[in-house]
C-alpha cells in the first residue's frame, strides 16, 4: 500500500450520481485529472432511466426535474432536452372537482382562494429566491474570524434585511412554521390545502404539522421557481449529458466499478480500493455517496473522532417515499380530466388532515393505509418511453418507512402495492385494468439499488437543524470532512437533494479554492 | 369587564358588565391577545392586518385537568412503600410512542385514549390543603382538545374523558379508585369559560418559533404596545410567554414606564403591518 504515495489522479470521485458528475466535470475543466468510479453499469445514481418491461422505460428514482441550477448548465455548457418545461399540478378529487394549479393561478376554487393563492405564491417565490441565493454557495463557518465566513454571513443577513421591514418580519415568522398552520390560515379549499402540504412533505419524514415544513416547501420552490419539468428520455438523459460534459473536459468515468473502501494512510486519504481489489491513488477523494455510507462504510469510523461519528450516526436519514411504476395498455376516462391532463402532475392528498393521517403510521414504522401520491405519466410528453398508444406511470407513494417494523418482505411490499393501487383507482378509476406490468420500490429497495442509506432522497432529512452550517453535521458543512483529502459532493452536503447539481458544483468550487489558498 | 373603551384611537377606560365605566390614563391588558382584541375591542379599533394577525395567532387548548379529593393516600406498587418519590411530580410514561399516539388523538379532534399525566399529591408536602388523613391529587392531562370535532363538549364526553384519566391512574394504583371522594374534571373549554383564557391554553398561545421573541404576539408589536394609543399588553401572549414567571408583566411595566417618562414615544401609525 505504501506505493500509493505520490497520487496519480488529482481527484477521485466515488459515485457517478448527477452531483458526482457535475463535480468531476468542473474539476476537469479546471485542468485536474479526475477519475469517477461508479458501482452500477450506467452513470446517474438516482437520476437514471431504465426499462420497466419490454418497450417501456421509466425514471425509477428521481422523476421530475425542478431544481437543476442554471449555473451548472452554464458552466458545463449543457442543456438537457425537456419533453415538457413546466407541468401544471392537479389535485385530484374523487367527485371530479379537480383543483388545477399552474404557476400563480389556481382554478377550481373560489375567487377568494385564487387571490389568496396568488399572493401566497408570490410571497413564497420571493422567499424561495432568498433561499436560492444560498443554494449555490458553500455555507459560511460559524465562529471563525475568516473574512470570507464573516462576509458570507453578513450577506445572508443583508439579503434578509433587503426584503424590507414587513417582508423580513414575515420571513422570520414563517421560516420555522409548519405548513399545516400556514394553509389553514389561508385557504378554504381542502384540495388546495392538501396539495400544498404534499409539496412540503414529499421525500421527507415529516407530516404537515411537523416543524419547519414551511421551509421544506420553500426549498422545493427555491431551485427553479417551482417549475416541474420532464426531461426527454427520462432522468438518465440528464445524467448522460452531464457525463458527456465530464468526459469532454477530460474526466475518466469507469462504470461497474464498485468501491470497497477509501484508503487512509497516516491520517490522510490516499486513494480508493475497488471491490475487485484494484487500487487508485489520489490525495483528494470526493464522495458522492451519502454521509453515513461515506464515513461509516467507505472510510470507517475508526478514522474519525468519536464526537463526529456520533453526529453522523444521529443524522436523520430515514426514507419514506416509495416509487410505483406501471406499464399501461392505455389510459382510462376519468371525470374532469382531459387526455392531456394526464400529462400534468396529479396529486392525491385530500386535505392537510389526509396528509397528516398518512404520516402518522410512519412515526411507528408502519406504512400508510391511505397514502399520499404524486402521479405522473411522462409518456404523454415523451413517446420514446412507451410503445405507440401505450403509457408509463411513475408515482411517488408516501409513507413507506425505510425501517418497517417487521422489515420489508415480499408480502409487505405486495400489501403496500395493493394499497397504492387501490388508492389510485379511487381517483383514477379504470387505470388498474390497463396495467401490463408494475413495480414498487420501497425505500429499502432504493437503498439496495441506488446505494443510498435509508433510501432518503436528500441523503439526510431536510430540516433546519440539518441545513446550511450544520449540513450534514456541524464540522463538515463546507464539503470537507474532518479527514485530510476527503470531501462530500452529494445530496447529504449543502444544500440537499433534488437533481440540482448544487452540492456537486459547490464542492468542486470549494476544492479548487482551497488549492489556491494553499 | 366587558369592553375596553377606545375613542379617537386612544384607550380611555373600560366598560363593566354592570354598565359602569372606569376611565384610566393607561389600559394594560393581562388577557390573552385574542380575548383582548377579538372580544373586548371593536373590529375597527385596530388596522385590518393587525386584526388578521391576531385571528391567526395560535392559542390551542391541549391540556385537561382533574382535581381529585381522596379519602387516603393511594399506593403505587411500582414505588417502594414510603418512597419520597410520592412527594414529587409523577408521570406514567414508558415510551415516546405512547406520547406521540396520544397527540395523534388530539389531532383527530378528540382526547387521548391513552393519555399521559403530570400528577402531584400536594397534601404530602402541605397537609393544610385537606382534612387530616385525607389527600388531594392534582392531575394535568394531555391531550385534551378545546372542542370535540369542532363543537362544544357534551356532559357525556366530559365524563368519558374523566373516566379515561381515572382508569389510567388506576392502571398504576389498584386502590386509587376506592379512595376517591370527589372528582372535578376540567376540559380546556371549562378553563376558558371559568378563567377567560382563549381555548384554556395555559401559555396564552403556542410557544412555536413563529410566535416567539419579535413575533410574539404579532410581528411589529412585540414590545407590549398595541396599535391603540395608551393600550398595552402584559399577559402570557407577550414575550417571553406562559408559565408562572411574571416576566411579561415586568417587561411590560418597564416599557410603560419608559413611555411615561418620554411622552409620545408611541409614534403615530406605529408598526402598521
Amino acid at each position: 500500500m505504501t506505493e500509493l504515495a505520490g497520487g496519480k489522479w488529482d481527484a477521485i470521485v466515488v459515485g457517478a450520481g448527477h452531483n458526482g458528475l457535475v463535480c468531476a466535470a468542473l474539476l476537469a475543466q479546471a485542468g485536474k485529472s479526475v477519475l469517477v468510479l461508479e458501482a452500477e453499469q450506467q452513470v446517474g445514481g438516482a437520476a437514471v432511466t431504465r426499462e420497466l418491461t419490454e418497450g417501456f422505460s421509466v425514471s425509477p428514482c428521481a422523476h421530475l426535474l425542478y431544481q437543476l441550477q442554471p449555473e451548472v448548465c452554464k458552466e458545463l455548457k449543457v442543456s438537457p432536452t425537456l419533453a415538457c418545461e413546466d407541468l401544471a399540478t392537479i389535485a385530484l378529487s374523487r367527485q371530479g372537482n379537480h383543483v388545477r394549479i399552474a404557476g400563480n393561478a389556481v382554478t377550481g376554487v373560489t375567487g377568494a382562494d385564487a387571490e389568496q393563492f396568488r399572493r401566497f405564491r408570490k410571497r413564497s417565490l420571493r422567499f424561495a429566491r432568498l433561499l436560492r441565493g444560498v443554494l449555490n454557495r458553500a455555507p459560511p463557518r460559524l465562529g471563525t474570524s475568516d473574512w470570507r465566513d464573516v462576509l458570507s454571513l453578513a450577506r445572508m443577513g443583508f439579503d434578509i434585511r433587503r426584503l424590507g421591514r414587513d417582508e423580513m418580519r414575515e420571513f422570520l415568522r414563517i421560516i420555522g412554521m409548519n405548513i399545516h398552520d400556514e394553509v389553514t390560515e389561508r385557504f378554504a379549499n381542502p384540495l388546495l390545502r392538501g396539495a400544498i402540504c404534499l409539496d412540503a412533505v414529499l421525500g421527507t419524514h415529516l407530516g404537515p404539522r411537523s416543524p419547519n415544513t414551511m421551509f421544506t416547501y420553500l426549498y422545493r420552490l427555491a431551485g427553479d421557481g417551482g417549475r416541474n419539468a420532464v426531461p426527454r428520455g427520462g432522468m438518465g438523459m440528464v445524467s448522460a449529458v452531464l457525463a458527456q460534459a465530464a468526459r469532454s473536459a477530460g474526466a475518466e468515468i469507469m462504470t461497474a466499478t464498485p468501491v470497497r473502501q477509501i484508503v487512509v494512510e497516516n491520517g490522510r486519504v490516499t486513494g480508493v480500493e475497488t471491490e475487485a481489489g484494484e487500487l487508485f491513488s489520489s490525495y483528494t477523494v470526493i464522495s458522492n455517496a451519502d454521509p453515513k455510507r461515506t464515513v461509516m462504510r467507505l472510510v470507517g469510523a475508526r478514522h474519525f473522532e468519536t464526537g463526529f461519528i456520533k453526529r453522523v450516526h444521529h443524522l436523520r436519514s430515514h426514507g419514506n417515499a416509495a416509487k410505483l411504476h406501471l406499464a399501461l395498455d392505455g389510459l382510462p376516462h376519468v371525470d374532469g380530466l382531459a387526455f392531456k391532463d394526464f400529462g400534468e402532475r396529479l396529486l392525491i392528498a385530500g386535505d392537510e388532515h389526509y396528509v397528516e393521517r398518512a404520516f402518522n403510521p410512519a412515526k411507528y414504522f408502519e406504512f400508510s393505509t391511505a397514502p399520499v401520491i404524486e402521479v405522473t405519466f411522462p409518456s404523454i410528453h415523451d413517446e420514446s418511453l412507451a410503445p405507440p398508444g401505450k403509457h408509463v406511470m411513475s408515482a411517488v407513494v408516501q409513507y413507506a418507512p425505510f425501517a418497517l417494523k417487521d422489515g420489508w418482505t415480499e408480502a409487505s411490499r405486495q400489501r403496500f402495492l395493493d394499497i397504492a393501487m387501490t388508492t389510485i383507482a379511487e381517483y383514477l378509476p379504470g387505470l388498474e385494468q390497463q396495467v401490463i406490468a408494475s413495480e414498487l420500490l420501497t425505500p429499502a429497495d432504493i437503498e439496495t439499488q441506488f446505494h443510498i442509506n435509508g433510501g432518503h432522497w436528500h441523503h439526510g432529512e431536510l430540516a433546519l437543524d440539518q441545513f446550511l452550517f450544520v449540513r450534514p453535521v456541524s464540522g463538515a458543512a463546507q464539503y470537507a470532512l474532518p479527514l485530510d483529502g476527503l470531501f462530500l459532493c452529494g445530496a447529504g452536503a449543502h444544500p440537499g437533494g433534488g437533481v440540482s447539481g448544487a452540492p456537486g458544483r459547490n464542492a468542486a468550487r470549494t476544492i479548487l479554492k482551497r488549492e489556491r489558498v494553499r | 369587564m366587558e369592553k375596553i373603551v377606545v375613542r379617537d384611537g386612544k384607550a380611555q377606560g373600560v366598560a363593566l358588565e354592570n354598565g359602569e365605566e372606569l376611565s384610566g390614563r393607561l389600559i394594560v391588558s393581562a388577557m390573552d391577545v385574542k380575548r383582548t382584541f377579538l372580544q373586548c375591542l371593536d373590529r375597527n379599533d385596530v388596522p385590518d392586518s393587525f386584526y388578521r394577525r391576531v385571528q391567526n395567532f395560535k392559542i390551542r387548548g391541549s391540556s385537561g385537568k382533574l382535581n381529585i379529593a381522596l379519602d387516603g393516600l393511594p399506593t403505587f406498587p411500582a414505588l417502594p412503600e414510603g418512597s419520597s418519590l410520592m412527594h414529587s411530580d409523577m408521570h406514567f410514561i414508558d415510551s415516546m410512542e405512547r406520547m406521540e399516539r396520544a397527540y395523534d388523538d388530539w389531532k383527530a379532534g378528540t382526547w387521548s385514549q391513552d393519555p399521559y399525566v403530570d400528577m402531584v399529591i400536594p397534601t404530602l408536602n402541605d397537609p393544610t390543603m385537606a382534612p387530616p388523613g385525607k389527600h388531594f391529587m392534582s392531575v394535568f392531562v394531555q391531550y385534551c382538545p378545546h372542542e370535540i370535532d369542532g363543537r362544544r363538549w357534551t356532559t357525556e364526553e366530559k365524563d368519558a374523558f374523566g373516566t379515561t384519566v381515572l382508569d389510567q391512574i388506576a392502571n398504576y394504583s389498584p386502590d386509587f379508585r376506592d379512595l376517591i371522594l370527589h372528582v372535578e374534571v376540567r376540559t380546556p373549554q371549562d378553563i376558558e369559560d371559568e378563567i377567560g383564557i382563549t381555548e384554556g391554553n395555559i401559555f396564552h398561545g403556542e410557544l412555536t418559533m413563529d410566535q416567539l421573541l419579535f413575533n410574539r404576539p404579532v410581528p411589529g408589536y412585540a414590545q407590549y404596545r398595541t396599535p391603540i394609543e395608551a393600550l398595552y399588553m402584559c399577559g402570557s401572549s407577550t414575550h417571553p410567554g406562559g408559565g408562572v414567571m411574571a416576566a411579561p408583566g415586568a417587561n411590560a411595566a418597564r416599557e410603560i414606564l419608559a413611555d411615561l417618562k418620554r411622552p409620545n414615544t408611541v409614534p403615530e401609525n406605529f408598526g402598521d403591518d
